[in-house]
């Protein structure tokens, strides 16, 4: 969230945010019920992920390979898991509340056990 | 078009925190708009009409637009963009700037079929250089899924309820590329964030056209036409590959099919996914289910028929 909101006479004429981007402070992860886990193990590198994503919540390195999931941003819509061409998927989809204190290693190792 | 580990790497020009519903696609429309401008070469300005992209990605005090954006009302985002392109003419031809910007104005159905079209028809007419893209979800989804001239043959709204005495809208949808077309610009398309590829051509090409160009988007919106979020691209594809909605240009009003489905789903594939639709597979509706096939059958001959015939429009403007 915002620090502080700007009093009115703060307010730029025309309700100007001089500020690009700046909802990337409003963090959407909170609004999460699922999210996806991803397995770089079987993942082809398709970027279908990130082509699709509505919350751009799919991790980009400097390759502009992917590199996992945002979960600051990532609402868990499933899109993305829906979208996984690779065979077996490299994305998969959990309950937030399993996730709970886990971390993402953990997560790929309960998810993608079965898969290499 | 580039790879998409490229188009990647390019810094975003819409970014997280917006709060569209999740699995909305009107953002996954414009990060696909995004990734094919060719922003090394020009910068982008944006004008958005009301609607749920607008109210999400502007609500003051934030932004989640990495480019010139700039909201005034409803019905105005092509007079809007109208007014800014006209400026940068005049900057241009006084030696204010030299930098090449390109103009986008982006709306929904409602800010387009129906109380922007008036702004839309004039902006065309006059001739600014801009893209319009209509994100098309078929209703007013911002004020709770409200009928609009875009809503389908059938579809239940709030507005056009399915119930005891009617079966939803009556009316078909309204041809707003005929409408577009009637305009004689260089350039119209309609497109689907589902087949990327071909989204992010069209939109590349319409932004190197000296004048108005417009691209009609299918929005799915898993709030209004009620189905799960994760199936939103489904969804689209659904649409394109039953003809419902059909990827093609009008270039100089010649028609160009970009997709023919090797083999056109019923629509019933697309219509049973979806709750605004449920009511046509109850007993006794299959006549109505019969005529939706109906009227997309004979749009899709008819566009068919245009292509097959390949003329361009009596008169254009140069
Ligand atoms: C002149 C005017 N009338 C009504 C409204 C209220 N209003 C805000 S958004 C909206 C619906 C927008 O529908 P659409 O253009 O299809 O966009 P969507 O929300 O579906 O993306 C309406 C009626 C308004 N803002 N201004
Ligand atoms: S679940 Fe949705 S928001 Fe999260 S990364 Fe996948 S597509 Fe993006
Ligand atoms: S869609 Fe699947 S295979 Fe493709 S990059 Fe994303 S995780 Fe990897
Ligand atoms: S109501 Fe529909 S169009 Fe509006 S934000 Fe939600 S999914 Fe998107
Ligand atoms: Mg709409």
């Amino acid at each position: 969230m915002a620090e502080k909101l700007l009093n009115w006479d703060e307010v730029l004429i025309g309700g100007v945010i001089k500020d690009p981007g700046n909802s990337k402070q409003y963090e959407t992860g909170s609004w999460r019920v699922e999210r996806p886990v991803w397995n770089p193990d079987t993942c082809i590198q398709c970027m279908f992920c990130w082509v699709y994503c509505p919350d751009s919540a799919i991790k980009v390195d400097e390759n502009g390979k992917m590199a996992g999931i945002d979960y600051t941003y990532c609402k868990g819509c499933g899109i993305c898991v829906e979208q996984c061409p690779s065979k077996p998927k490299s994305l998969k989809m959990i309950l937030e509340a399993e996730a709970k204190g886990k971390t993402e290693e953990e997560l790929r190792k309960e998810v993608f056990s079965s898969e290499k | 078009m580039a790879l998409l580990n490229e188009l990647a790497k390019k810094k975003e020009g819409l970014v997280s925190g917006h709060r569209l519903c999740p699995g909305c696609t009107h953002s996954v429309i414009m990060r696909q708009v995004f990734a094919a401008a060719d922003t090394d070469k020009y910068d982008i300005v944006v004008a958005a009409a009301t609607g749920c992209f607008e109210v999400s990605s502007g609500l003051y005090p934030y932004t989640s637009w990495n480019v010139p954006w700039i909201h005034s009302a409803f019905e105005n985002a092509a007079s809007t963009i109208s007014g800014v392109e006209a400026m940068y003419r005049v900057w241009k031809k006084k030696g204010k700037t030299n930098k090449d910007i390109r103009f986008i104005a982006v709306a929904s159905d409602g800010g387009t079929y129906d109380i922007g079209l008036q702004a839309l028809s004039g902006a065309i007419e006059r001739g600014h250089q801009f893209l319009y893209i209509c994100n098309d979800n078929n209703a007013y989804q911002n004020t709770g899924n409200q009928r609009s001239s875009a809503t389908p043959f059938g579809g239940s709204t709030t507005t056009s309820p399915n119930g005891k005495v009617k079966f939803g809208k009556e009316q078909p949808r309204k041809d707003i590329m005929s409408v577009i077309e009637g305009h004689h610009l260089p350039y119209a398309a309609q497109a689907s964030p589902s087949n990327w590829r071909d989204l992010m051509n069209k939109v590349k090409k319409a932004l190197d056209v000296n004048g108005p160009t417009y691209i009609n988007v299918i929005e799915p919106c898993t709030t209004g036409w009620g189905f799960p979020p994760n199936m939103a691209i489904e969804m689209a594809q659904l649409a394109v590959d039953t003809c419902v909605w059909p990827l093609y240009e009008v270039i100089n009003g010649k028609v160009v099919i970009n997709y023919k489905p090797k083999k056109k789903l019923p629509v019933t594939e697309y219509l049973k996914p979806q709750k605004r639709f449920a009511h046509l597979f109850k007993k006794g509706n299959e006549y109505l289910i019969e005529e939706f096939q109906r009227q997309v059958d004979a749009h899709w001959e008819w566009l068919l028929k245009r292509e097959e015939c390949g003329i361009e429009y009596g008169v254009t403007k140069e």
